[in-house]
């Protein structure tokens, strides 16, 4: 019959034939190490956060149906100007005295402001963000984010093109400009 | 007095349980893994409380940074098929093997008329020149081939994905100056893209 010889060498004559015990441990030192240096690459390589879209929408320019009366007292015009400062101004940009704050400032104005409105006559406050040539990238983002913080419920109007003289003089004036 | 006798013990350990995990682990990893696409251009993005993500497919992004504009084509589907349709616009062929070297290609910023040579560089060559690359001609009176590719891209994904819009992100370094950026948007306002994403990082407050 088909057997197995499992005996190391050839038997002694006569002796018991005793199979070699063979320790089932592997040494696991070198797959373990494998493991690691893999697993250290995909972790570097992976991108485990992925980027958040804020979405933005401008308003269209050649379709000049869309242009909308707004409220002066309902407007709150923020201007982006340079050294991450904001002009802000409710109403009209000639009667009005725009306020210079900072990013972290602007929120609790924003919130005031919307209360005010709210309180007043019960309408929502429309936001018109106007940045202008020396605003970074950032502080778009940062304006946008700050509405968003503020709950804006109204579509913040963003034009970069209708920049007026009378804004334009106040900011330079404040050196922001 | 017998001397006390050290007791020789074995350092081998049982790595039966740690190899176990770090397979585990191992797993887990590759099975979520998207290879990251070396980004050519230095970018660091803004930080916002935004929550929705940036969807995975029909989307293009612009990178802008240092007054650049790099161009990156999501879908390596979408990406032959806009090639395909920018040689047909500028008469240029490009052979199979140029068009399947672009569909794995990721941000790309080269004029048209070094496209050929930019497809058939190896890795290191690209990341060379993209330190040096002018980025995508962008000017809004004359070449204007950023304005090029996103028509044909929004022409490709439409064409594949049943008429699915293409979604712009714009992916702006935090210390590029907004005009920069507007001339991108006003370039895309002029196809009548008046919605776009901006893609921003998560921030903890």
């Amino acid at each position: 019959m088909a057997e197995l010889d499992t005996s190391s060498g050839g038997g002694k004559k006569g002796g018991k034939v005793r199979s070699k015990k063979v320790s089932t441990k592997v040494d696991l030192t070198a797959m373990v190490d494998l493991a690691f240096l893999l697993i250290t690459f995909f972790m570097l390589t992976t991108s485990l956060s992925k980027p958040i879209a804020m979405d933005i929408a401008k308003p269209d320019q050649q379709d000049n149906d869309v242009r909308l009366e707004l409220r002066a007292s309902e407007t709150m015009t923020i201007l982006l100007g340079k050294n991450d400062k904001v002009a802000w101004y409710m109403g009209e940009a000639e009667t009005a005295q725009p306020t210079i704050e900072s990013f972290t400032e602007v929120r609790k104005s924003l919130l005031k402001n919307k209360e005010d409105l709210y309180k007043a006559r019960g309408r929502q406050l429309v936001i018109v963000v106007k940045p202008t040539e020396g605003a970074t990238y950032k502080n778009f983002v940062d304006i946008m984010d700050e509405l968003n913080i503020a709950g804006i419920k109204t579509a913040p109007a963003i034009d970069d093109v209708n920049i007026l003289d009378g804004e334009k003089a106040f900011m330079k004036q404040a050196g922001i400009l | 007095m017998p001397r006390a006798k050290v007791q020789r013990k074995s350092t081998a350990i049982d790595m039966t349980a740690m190899c176990d995990v770090s397979f585990l682990l191992l797993t887990f990893f590759i099975l979520t893994a998207t290879a990251r696409q070396p980004d050519p251009l230095d970018i660091q993005i803004p930080s916002s409380s935004y929550k929705i993500k940036v969807p995975d497919k029909d989307v293009a992004i612009l990178s802008i940074g240092q007054g650049k504009v790099f161009y990156e084509i999501v879908g390596q589907d979408v990406k032959g098929k806009t090639l395909d349709n920018i040689g047909e616009r500028y008469k240029i062929q490009f052979t199979p093997e140029e068009r399947k070297r672009f569909s794995v290609l990721g941000a790309f910023g080269v004029p048209i008329s070094a496209l050929k040579s930019f497809i058939m560089m190896n890795s290191d060559e690209r990341e060379k020149y993209a330190k040096q690359s002018p980025g995508i001609p962008a000017d809004t009176a004359g070449n204007n081939e950023l304005a090029e590719w996103i028509l044909q891209n929004r022409k490709a994904v439409a064409e594949i994905h049943n008429n699915e819009p293409l979604r712009i992100s714009i992916k702006g370094d935090a210390r590029e100056e907004y005009p920069t950026v507007k001339k991108i948007i006003d370039i895309l306002q002029d196809q009548k893209i008046n919605k776009f994403s901006l893609i921003t990082s998560a921030a903890g407050g």
